[in-house]
């Protein structure tokens, strides 16, 4: 009973893990911008989203788990298959870090990753209000 | 907490950049430096960067810091210069200096000022993010 609550928050949970994952992987390539022979990596966040919340569409994921009961994320902390990026120009010590690519992937992931936050934040509250009494309310 | 290890990520990186930054003003400073009584000039300095993973074993393929991993001198001969009243001249008339190139030493600031921004960017990033999750359901 009481994991219907939390169910709906399963996803977005899920979004947020890979979101914070995603942060780290681009933080450790702007590390090593300067880094000799580095090669950067990245990972298809459609994709692993899509592989931790149980192989379904995104959108529809969530409703089809709970349906069948075992809930989202049978595969949940599967790490997330790592790519190399495709380095935009050669450079004389083999890095392939792109600091433009880097910092608006940093950018792009950072406001993701605070809207999932508010995703969170607006179905606790939503939850949180359905509990209150109707005097309360 | 996987993003707690980005501060240890971007502080290796700031410190391996600030490291880069020392190299460079000592450089510069040595730029007129005359070799000495043995005949040997100060020679340029360099650091070299290389990947470290940190973190634990799950999530070390992820979090690649930097360090360096060694500092190497530039063994191309020092400036000569012409100049036989000058104390430190041998016996041709020569003064050595030392090899450090002004030009290079300036590009290699600027590009070490950038990525040190770079990284304190993003761990000010990492720290709004996580201030924000903390307060979920706030």
């Amino acid at each position: 009973m009481i994991n219907r609550l939390t169910d709906s928050l399963e996803f977005h949970t899920q979004a947020l893990s890979l979101r914070a994952e995603r942060q780290r992987l681009i933080a450790s390539n702007i590390a090593n911008a300067d880094t000799p022979g580095f090669q950067a990596r990245d990972f298809d966040f459609a994709a692993a989203l899509r592989a931790a919340s149980g192989n379904n569409a995104v959108g529809d994921g969530i409703a089809q788990d709970v349906m069948r009961g075992d809930g989202p994320g049978a595969s949940a902390n599967a790490s997330p298959v790592l790519r190399y990026a495709v380095p935009s120009q050669t450079n004389l010590d083999n890095n392939s870090v792109d600091m433009d690519r880097e910092r608006s992937a940093f950018v792009d992931n950072s406001v993701k990753y605070e809207s999932t936050l508010r995703f969170i934040n607006g179905s606790v509250r939503t939850t949180l209000d359905a509990m209150k009494s109707y005097h309360q309310a | 907490m996987s993003m707690l290890r980005i501060f240890d990520v971007a502080g290796s990186a700031v410190s391996a950049q600030s490291q880069r930054l020392n190299t460079v003003a000592s450089n510069l400073a040595n730029v007129d430096t005359v070799a000495g009584p043995d005949g040997k000039s100060y020679k340029a300095r360099q650091v070299v960067f290389q990947t470290t993973l940190m973190g634990n074993v799950a999530q070390r393929e992820a979090s690649a810091g930097v360090r360096v991993s060694n500092i190497t001198e530039d063994q191309t001969p020092g400036r000569r210069v012409l100049d036989p009243k000058h104390p430190s001249a041998d016996a041709d008339g020569y003064v050595t200096y030392s090899n450090v190139n002004p030009v290079e030493e300036m590009v290699n600031m600027m590009s070490a000022s950038r990525s040190y921004q770079n990284n304190v960017e993003v761990m000010n990033t990492a720290r709004g993010l996580l201030l924000k999750t903390l307060q979920i359901g706030q």
